[in-house]
């Protein structure tokens, strides 16, 4: 009896001691190294081993950086910005020191103080001069500094499958370049039947209010704009009444849309890969998706600037850096996206390795710099392309015409407002879009309000 | 006889003190005794402190600051619940949570039992009948969400093909304002009945036979032997899932939010919904602790009736 009740107590003892020393070692902080002058860094948006080919040179390359960076040591973490644990992930100190963000979340990541100010340190940086302004531009706070260096790049325009274009009596190479010609294409591409849909946009989860955007510039319009120092909203307009008008009479008058609704990206990209959909609204990056996601071929689609000829929403990705870390991991994480991500030295080398293994080249993406930096890697590109880049023609063409605009301040919560608007036209026949659009755009100059 | 007497004198003046001695002894030796029970109930209530209860204080002073977890946290007193109540969906998130809870306790509340009596019923096939009804409730909810977005897809969607067979007309399942909650609440049912069920099994098999018997012998037809001896033998563990179910549906997430994204215009945007998008869409969780404490006192309420009921019948 007594042997069994000290062995009890000793259990216990040790499932307190267990429990004790774990929440101890949870409070634990990483040791900052610099012992012998090497500055270990965290990064993120290494490429997750699903993607065997992409992960494996991503880390040749943090290899190749540690040799020629003798002094730098990178700890590379999968992933990416996820809102869901990115505060969770700064509070408990485990954010990483370099973290990839979308160009949505900058301008709210800085506003918090959830970024560090990184001006001091890319005045010296190679090619810093190269980058375009207006991706910079992103990345500057209200008080003019600069919190972060842009990676990716895109612009919407219009996704579009060849193969249907071909059975619908359309030309492939001459997509439609105004929404009226979207709208007999779509009824073209409809009519091959059999669940076949000509055109399909999003309404859910705040991409509906982003592409309702997209449609708003492209049919010149605005979401939203500064007057004497105040955000306004600027969608109840022309633009945007042509929007709803055209969206309605697509769903509704042509039935071209699809009866299924309340669509997102994935929803959307599977009705491509299905080979059901005739076009979409997307930036090219959403081809290689397709294409690695449902095993389809390249040739098989193409892409078309913004229809309307007015301007296209841009939009892309970047690195932003720990307000906790010190200078010299700073320091070091400039050097590391400099090197990896912005290196118009590097990417005839990378192209030249990539271009073999299915890894596209040549999609007309990523356009970040001015000159002759973006001259040299266009060049690289088109040696090593292995995508049809005649396919992306139109919209490369198209595109250079457009102004290009970003998306508005607050973006996320004005989504969600304009999610509902198109959610209305899309899903009832009898919308009022003048009533739609006076009701959503009091409910943004609400938002809007907030905004400093 | 005296001597009792006179040796119970000495004896009762020192019984207080021996009595007191071995009390205290008693009482150490239960102590001792105890103190493994102790060291769990410690480890157990360290463990309740630090992963139940200081997440909701800390949710209770979330919601009266500003937090960027960047910089100290700045207290703004009410403002936070202020610009919640100013927030024209939060009371349609409301709404919307009442009517999805008051759908779900229609259908969810009343499937399961119908359920339980009906397999009660069968003399063959039980288990593997028991199996089926439970079988949805092995699949993982995005599993089950994507199974009925197909079954809703009001083009070649199961739901509208059996009705087009039936010569009746397609449905917009989700993409209506009016059917979309009450496409929710049925997967929702589908989902999550299993479990219910096979509670009710199991208090249904803990009648007793002879209540039955001797209603029959009595003449009761099953609608009677229903009433008079299943409902009341039942009207506990009932009332129990009524309240579990409550405070299960009023934090519904999932549906909405993979099925119908809160819409059509706001039409299934629920409190948990609105929650998330405070929190991980605007990262604002000064705003999501807030509407997070009012969903706390809310359930809390529903909890609170709960452990009432349950106190005494444990």
């Amino acid at each position: 009896m007594a042997v069994t009740q000290g062995r009890r107590r000793l259990i216990a003892a040790g499932v307190a001691c267990a429990l004790m020393g774990g929440l101890a070692a949870c409070g634990g902080q990483s040791s900052e190294a610099g012992k012998d002058g090497v500055v270990t860094i965290t990064v993120n948006g290494m490429p997750p081993k699903t993607q065997p080919v992409d992960r494996k040179y991503f880390e040749e390359d943090v290899k190749a950086f540690e040799k020629s960076h003798p002094k730098i040591r990178i700890d590379a973490r999968e992933g990416q910005m996820d809102p869901q644990t990115f505060s969770a992930k700064l509070a408990g100190g485990q954010l990483e020191d370099v973290y990839y963000v979308y160009f949505t979340d900058p301008a709210g990541l800085i506003q918090r103080g959830q970024g560090a100010d990184i001006t001091p340190y890319v005045k010296s940086m190679a090619y810093y001069d190269d980058v375009k302004p207006e991706f910079l531009k992103v990345f500057t706070g209200p008080d003019g500094k600069i919190y972060g260096l842009p990676n990716g790049q895109y612009s919407l325009g219009l996704v579009y499958n060849r193969d249907l274009f071909k059975k619908a009596g359309l030309d492939p190479d001459k997509p439609p370049a105004t929404w009226e010609e979207v709208r007999q294409a779509a009824k073209k591409i409809s009519a091959l039947g059999d669940g076949t849909v000509g055109y399909a946009d999003y309404s859910k989860n705040n991409q509906g209010g982003w592409h309702f955007t997209s449609w708003v510039y492209s049919m010149g319009g605005d979401i939203a704009v500064r007057k004497d120092g105040r955000w306004k909203a600027a969608f109840d307009s022309e633009a945007g009444r042509n929007t709803l008008r055209m969206l309605h009479d697509m769903r509704w008058t042509d039935d071209t849309m699809g009866s299924r609704q309340l669509l997102q990206i994935d929803d959307v990209q599977k009705m491509m890969g299905a080979g059901k959909l005739g076009m979409y609204m997307a930036g090219p990056d959403n081809i290689p998706t397709i294409v690695k996601q449902f095993e389809r071929k390249y040739e098989e689609y193409g892409v078309a600037a913004m229809p309307g000829g007015r301007a296209t929403l841009g939009g892309g990705n970047g690195f932003m850096f720990n307000p906790k870390a010190s200078p010299e991991k700073i320091k070091a994480g400039i050097e590391w996206v400099q090197w990896k991500y912005l290196n118009p030295d590097r990417t005839a080398l990378e192209d030249k390795r990539a271009s073999g293994n299915g890894v596209p080249i040549g999609l007309p993406l990523d356009r970040l710099f001015t000159g002759q930096a973006q001259a040299e890697q266009d060049a690289a590109h088109a040696m090593y392309s292995n995508v049809p880049q005649g396919n992306y023609k139109p919209f490369v063409e198209g595109n250079a015409r457009l102004e290009q605009k970003v998306e508005p301040p607050n973006a996320q919560q004005i989504y969600t407002v304009l999610d509902g608007v198109m959610q209305a036209v899309l899903t009832k026949k009898d919308a009022d879009p003048d009533k739609l659009l006076s009701e959503a755009a009091k409910k943004v100059d609400g938002i809007l309000a907030t905004v400093k | 006889m005296a001597a009792p007497t006179l040796t119970r004198t000495p004896t009762s003046s020192a019984e207080p003190r021996t009595a007191g001695g071995g009390d205290q002894r008693r009482r150490r030796c239960r102590i001792r005794e105890n103190l493994t029970a102790y060291a769990f109930l410690g480890a157990g209530l360290l463990c309740f402190a630090v992963f139940s209860w200081s997440p909701i204080v800390r949710g209770l002073l979330l919601g009266f600051q500003q937090v960027s977890f960047a910089q100290p946290a700045t207290w703004v007193g009410w403002e936070n619940y202020r610009r919640l109540f100013d927030d024209p969906l939060f009371l349609t998130a409301w709404k919307n949570t009442g009517y999805f809870t008051l759908l779900a306790l229609v259908f969810g509340f009343a499937a399961p039992f119908v359920t339980a009596v009906v397999l009660n019923e069968f003399r063959h096939a039980r288990a593997y009948l028991r199996m089926t009804v439970y079988l949805p409730v092995m699949l993982p909810p995005i599993v089950t969400m994507l199974l009925w977005r197909w079954f809703y897809d009001p083009g070649p969607g199961l739901f509208n093909n059996v009705l087009k067979l039936l010569h009746l007309p397609g449905q917009q399942w989700l993409e209506s304002e009016n059917l979309a909650m009450l496409s929710l609440v049925l997967v929702s049912t589908w989902a999550n009945m299993g479990t219910t069920t096979l509670i009710y099994l199991a208090a249904l098999g803990s009648i007793p036979g002879e209540l039955y018997e001797a209603a029959e012998l009595d003449g009761a037809s099953i609608r009677r032997r229903l009433w008079h001896v299943t409902i009341p033998q039942l009207r506990f563990i009932l009332m129990i899932t009524l309240l579990l179910q409550i405070i299960g549906t009023m934090q519904v997430f999932i549906e909405p939010y993979v099925m119908t994204g809160g819409g059509p215009d706001d039409a299934t945007v629920t409190v948990l919904l609105l929650l998330y998008r405070y929190a991980f869409v605007y990262n604002d969780f000064g705003l999501a602790s807030a509407m997070s404490t009012v969903l706390f006192l809310v359930l809390g309420l529903f909890a609170g009736i709960y452990l009432r009921l349950t106190r005494g019948k444990g």
